[in-house]
C-alpha cells in the first residue's frame, strides 16, 4: 500500500538502504567515529595510569631519563604535527565546501608531514637503540640514574610506539581518501569519510599532545 | 473434459534463512540476524570446549589426590576453562547472539547502524578464538584466567602471547558491538519508539554497550603490555625491574569487574522480556529498571578494588572499594524486586522460558548475596582464592547468565528458526539443569568456607564427600546442556511452524513473521503504545467481548 | 534533515569554523608549544607539571573543538567526550588513591 516516495534518488550513491535517510546515516557514522575515539582514550589511557604510578614513585629516575630525550627533535616533531592537523582540517573543510581541487594537496600535505613525523621517530628509536637505552636484555642503566630508568624507556617506547602504529594507520586511512577522491567521490553532500578520518587524525594529535610534555619535558626544570 | 485440478503449492515465504543459499551468503553475510546466527554456532562450541575442561577438572577433584593430571598441567586446565568460558562465551554470548537478533527488530529498523562492521566484528571473534583455541591444542598456559604478572610475563611456560593475542583481537570484536549497538538505538529507532518506549532488553543492552566501549580498551592495553613485556622483557610489570605487579591488577580488573556487568546486563535484559511476557503485565517499574540498568554501568567501574582485597593494596582504598561493592548490589536488587512485583497478579504461565527465568531470579539473588559477603573486607580476606568465591561467580554467570541464555533462546527461537521447540523436553530439560546446577556449585560455597583452596587439583579427605556431590552435579548438568542442542537440531526439521507471535505477547519483533524477511518489516512500523502494554490490549479484548 | 548546500554538510548540520578559525588555532597552539618547552625549562618548583599539563589540556580543547568541530557538534557528542575523559580519571585517580594511602598505615612507614 506505501506510496513510499522515492527519495532513493535525492540521495547520494553511497546512501546505505538499512537507514532512514542519509542525514540519519551521517549522524550514525559521526557517533559512531565519536564513540570509537572514546574506546582509544581508555586504550591509551592505560598506559598513562602506568606513567603517572611510576613517576610518583620513580621521579628522580623519570626526570633524568626525561632529560636523556632528544628535546630539539621532540619539539619539532610537535610542530609538524599540529601544521598536519592544519592540513587535515583544510581537507576536511575543502570536501566540504565543494572545493575539489584542494582536496588531494590538503591529504598529500598530511601525509608528508605525518611521514616526517615518523622519520624523526625513527631517528630518535635509532639513537636509543645506539645508547643502549632500549629496555630489555641490552638496556644500561644510564649514568647517575637507577635501575627505575629503564621503566621510564618502557613507557616512552611503548607509548610512542602505540602512537606510532595509529599515525602509520592514519596514513594508510588518508591514502585510501586520495584514492577515493581522485575518483571524484566527495561532495558538499557526501564528505563523511574526510570528516571521519579527521576526527581520528586530530585525535592522534591530542594524545601526542600530551604525550610530548610527559615523556620529553617533565626533568628539564632540573637541568 | 474435467482435467484434474493442478495443485500447486503456494510460494514459499522468503525469510532471511531462505533468501539464499550457500556458504558464502553466511560468510559474507551483513544481516544482523545471520551474523548472529553465525556467532550462536561459535559461542557453542567454544563453550563445549570451556564445559570439557570443566569435566576435566570435576574429574580430577572425586578423589582428594591429585592422581589424574599433574599439578601443572591441572593449571593449565583451569586457565582453558577460564579463557574460553569468560572471553569466548560468556562476554559474547547474549549480547552478540541476542542482541544482534533482536535489537533491530525490537526498535522497528532493518539492521544495526553498521552491518559490515558487524561482520567484522564476527570475524574479529573468530581470529581470536582460533588463536587461543590453537594454543590451547598445543598445550594451553597456567597462567590462570588472570593472567596475574610477573609469572605470567616472565616465567610461565606456556602459551601466553598467543592466547593474550586471541584475547586482545576478541576484546576488539566486544568493542565494536558495543559500539554498534549505541550508535544504533540513538539513531535508528523507529518513529513513535521514544526513549520511555523501548523495551528493557534495549535499554539493557544499551547499558552493556556504554561497559564494552568503556572498560575493554584498558584490558586490551594490558594484555598488549603482557606480550610486550613477555617478548621484549620490558619490565613494567615485573619488580625484579623496578614493575610493580599490583598495577597489573588494578588495570586488569578496572575492565575484569566491569565485564562481570557485561556478563550479566544482558541477562537482565532477558529476563525483563520474559517475566513481563509469562505474566502477562506490563512490568513493574519500567523506569526504575531502566534507570538501575545505567546505574550499574556506572558503578561497575568504581568497584574493582575488590577483587584486590589481599593484594598489598592500600586498607583505605579497599575500604572505599568496600563501600562501592556493597552500593553497586543495589541497584541489581531494584530489578528482582520489580521482576517480583510483575508477578505480583499476573497471569503467570510456566512455559520453558519462564522455568528458566524463575530460576534465574533465585539464583541470581542467591549469589549476589554471597557477593555482599564478598563485599566485606573482613570477610573476604578469609575466603579469598577459596572455592567460596568459586561458587560466588558461578551462581550469577552459571545460574544467571547461562540460564537467562537458555530461557531467551527459547522464548526467541520461534521467531529465530521459525520453528517451535518441544515443550517436554525443554521443561525437563531445564529441571535438569536446575537441580545438576545446585548440586554443582552449592556445596563448592561450603567446602570455600571450610577453607578448600581454589586452583588445586588435591585436597584433604576431609572435603572429599562435598567434591564428589559437586562432580555428580556437574555431570547431571552436562547431560542438561547437551538436551538442547538435540532439540533445537531437531526442531529445525520437524518442528512444527511457528506463527508470527506464538506467545501472544507485545513487542515489535512478534509483529514481524517467523523467522523475519531480511529487511525485517514490508514497512517501517510507526509505535503508538507504550511498551508491554498487556492491559490495554486485555481491555480492548474485553470491550469486543 | 537535510541541511542546505553551502559550505557542505555535516552530521551535525551546524555551521563549521571558518579558514580563519583553523589558522587562528593553528598559531595558537604553535605559540602554546613554544610556551610549554620554555617553561619546562623555568624553576616554578611544584608548579612545573600543573602548567605544563594545564597548556596541554588548553592545546587539546583547541584541536578538539575547533578541529574537531567539537564546537557546534550535538549535545550528545560533547557528553560522550566528557564521559570518556571522567572514566580516564576515574581510572587514573582511584588506582593513585591506592598507592597515596597506603602510608597512611603505620605497618609501611618501616
Amino acid at each position: 500500500m506505501a506510496e513510499a516516495v522515492p527519495t532513493a534518488h535525492a540521495e547520494p550513491p553511497q546512501f546505505q538502504h538499512h537507514f532512514v535517510d542519509m542525514a540519519a546515516q551521517r549522524e550514525a557514522s559521526s557517533l559512531g567515529m565519536w564513540v570509537f575515539l572514546v574506546t582509544e582514550v581508555l586504550f591509551f589511557g592505560g598506559m598513562f595510569t602506568a606513567y603517572v604510578v611510576y613517576r610518583a614513585s620513580f621521579r628522580h629516575d623519570f626526570e633524568g631519563a626525561s632529560n636523556l630525550l632528544d628535546i630539539r627533535l621532540g619539539a619539532f616533531n610537535t610542530a609538524v604535527l599540529i601544521m598536519s592537523s592544519l592540513t587535515m582540517a583544510l581537507a576536511v573543510w575543502a570536501s566540504a565546501a565543494g572545493r575539489r581541487k584542494l582536496i588531494i594537496p590538503f591529504l598529500l600535505a598530511t601525509i608528508l608531514l605525518g611521514s616526517v613525523f615518523l622519520g624523526v621517530k625513527f631517528l630518535e628509536y635509532k639513537q636509543k637503540f645506539e645508547h643502549h637505552e632500549v629496555p630489555g636484555a641490552h638496556f644500561v642503566v644510564p649514568e647517575g640514574l637507577a635501575k627505575p630508568s629503564e621503566l621510564f624507556f618502557s613507557l616512552y617506547f611503548c607509548m610512542t610506539g602505540l602512537h606510532a602504529l595509529h599515525m602509520i594507520i592514519g596514513i594508510g586511512l588518508l591514502s585510501w581518501l586520495i584514492l577515493k577522491a581522485r575518483r571524484g567521490e566527495f561532495t558538499p553532500q557526501y564528505n563523511t569519510p574526510v570528516d571521519l578520518v579527521g576526527l581520528y587524525w586530530h585525535f592522534v594529535d591530542i594524545v601526542w599532545i600530551f604525550l610530548f610534555p610527559l615523556l620529553y619535558l617533565l626533568g628539564r626544570h632540573t637541568l | 473434459m474435467s482435467a484434474e485440478p493442478e495443485v500447486i503449492a503456494p510460494p514459499r515465504r522468503v525469510d532471511y534463512l531462505n533468501v539464499r543459499y550457500g556458504v558464502k551468503s553466511w560468510l559474507l553475510t551483513t544481516d544482523h540476524k545471520r551474523i548472529a546466527i553465525l556467532y550462536l554456532i561459535s559461542v557453542t562450541f567454544f563453550f563445549a570446549i570451556g564445559g570439557l575442561m570443566a569435566a576435566l577438572i570435576r574429574l580430577e577433584l572425586l578423589t582428594p589426590e591429585g592422581d589424574i593430571f599433574q599439578s601443572e598441567f591441572y593449571n593449565r586446565i583451569f586457565t582453558t576453562h577460564g579463557v574460553m568460558m569468560v572471553f569466548f562465551f560468556m562476554i559474547p554470548a547474549i549480547p552478540s547472539v541476542l542482541g544482534n537478533f533482536l535489537i533491530p527488530l525490537m526498535i522497528g529498523a532493518k539492521d544495526l547502524a553498521f552491518p559490515r562492521i558487524n561482520l567484522l566484528s564476527w570475524y574479529l571473534y573468530i581470529v581470536g578464538a582460533l588463536l587461543a583455541f590453537y594454543a590451547t591444542v598445543h598445550g594451553g598456559l597456567d597462567t590462570g584466567w588472570t593472567f596475574y604478572t610477573p609469572y605470567s610475563t616472565v616465567y610461565a611456560n606456556g602459551w601466553v602471547v598467543l592466547t593474550g593475542v586471541g584475547v586482545f583481537i576478541a576484546g576488539f570484536s566486544s568493542i565494536l558491538t558495543g559500539l554498534n549497538f549505541i550508535v544504533t538505538i540513538h539513531t535508528m529507532r523507529a518513529p513513535g519508539m521514544t526513549w520511555g518506549r523501548l523495551p528493557l532488553f534495549c535499554w539493557s543492552m544499551y547499558a552493556t554497550g556504554i561497559i564494552q566501549i568503556l572498560g575493554t580498551p584498558v584490558i586490551a592495553i594490558t594484555l598488549l603490555l603482557v606480550v610486550a613485556e613477555r617478548v621484549f622483557h620490558l619490565g613494567i610489570f615485573n619488580p625484579a625491574q623496578g614493575g610493580d605487579p599490583v598495577l597489573y591488577q588494578h588495570l586488569f580488573w578496572f575492565y575484569s569487574h566491569p565485564a562481570v556487568y557485561i556478563m550479566i546486563l544482558p541477562a537482565m535484559a532477558v529476563i525483563s522480556e520474559l517475566i513481563t511476557a509469562f505474566s502477562r503485565k506490563p512490568i513493574f517499574g519500567y523506569k526504575f529498571i531502566a534507570a538501575s540498568s545505567m546505574a550499574i554501568a556506572g558503578l561497575s567501574f568504581l568497584v574493582w578494588g575488590h577483587h584486590m582485597f589481599v593484594s598489598g593494596q592500600s586498607i583505605y582504598a579497599g575500604l572505599v572499594f568496600s563501600i562501592l561493592s556493597f552500593l553497586v548490589a543495589v541497584p541489581s536488587a531494584i530489578k528482582v524486586f520489580n521482576w517480583t512485583a510483575t508477578m505480583y497478579r499476573g497471569s503467570v504461565s510456566y512455559q520453558t522460558p519462564m522455568l528458566y527465568a524463575i530460576g534465574f531470579i533465585g539464583l541470581f539473588t542467591f549469589g549476589g548475596l554471597t557477593g555482599l559477603f564478598l563485599a566485606s573486607m573482613g570477610l573476604d580476606i578469609h575466603v579469598h582464592d577459596t572455592y567460596f568465591i568459586v561458587a560466588h561467580f558461578h551462581y550469577i554467570m552459571v545460574g544467571g547468565t547461562i540460564m537467562a541464555y537458555l530461557g531467551g533462546l527459547h522464548f526467541w527461537w520461534p521467531k529465530i528458526s521459525g520453528k517451535l521447540y518441544p515443550e517436554l523436553w525443554s521443561r525437563v530439560s531445564a529441571w535438569i539443569i536446575f537441580i545438576g546446577f545446585n548440586l554443582t556449585f552449592f556445596p563448592q560455597f561450603i567446602l570455600g568456607y571450610l577453607g578448600m583452596p581454589r586452583r588445586y587439583h588435591a585436597y584433604p579427605e576431609e572435603f572429599q564427600v562435598l567434591n564428589v556431590l559437586s562432580t555428580a552435579g556437574a555431570s547431571i548438568l552436562g547431560i542438561g546442556y547437551v538436551i538442547p542442542l538435540v532439540y533445537f537440531f531437531w526442531s529445525m526439521r520437524y518442528g512444527k511452524d511457528a506463527s508470527a507471535n506464538p506467545w501472544g505477547v507485545t513487542g515489535l519483533e512478534w509483529q514481524t513473521p517467523s523467522p523475519p524477511p531480511t529487511e525485517n518489516f514490508p514497512e517501517t512500523p510507526i509505535v503508538t503504545n507504550e511498551p508491554y502494554d498487556y492491559l490495554t490490549a486485555a481491555r480492548e479484548a474485553a470491550v469486543r467481548g | 534533515m537535510s541541511a542546505p548546500g553551502g559550505h557542505g554538510v555535516n552530521a551535525h548540520g551546524g555551521g563549521h569554523p571558518g579558514l580563519k578559525s583553523y589558522f587562528g588555532v593553528f598559531g595558537a597552539l604553535m605559540v602554546l608549544t613554544a610556551l610549554t618547552v620554555w617553561a619546562a625549562f623555568q624553576h616554578l618548583g611544584v608548579w612545573n607539571t600543573p602548567v605544563a599539563l594545564a597548556i596541554a589540556v588548553t592545546k587539546a580543547l583547541l584541536v578538539a573543538l575547533i578541529f574537531m568541530h567539537l564546537k557546534g557538534s550535538p549535545k550528545l557528542t560533547i557528553f560522550i567526550v566528557v564521559a570518556s575523559v571522567l572514566w580516564l580519571a576515574f581510572l587514573i585517580l582511584i588506582t593513585v588513591s591506592d598507592y597515596a594511602t597506603r602510608a597512611w598505615l603505620p605497618i609501611y612507614a618501616r
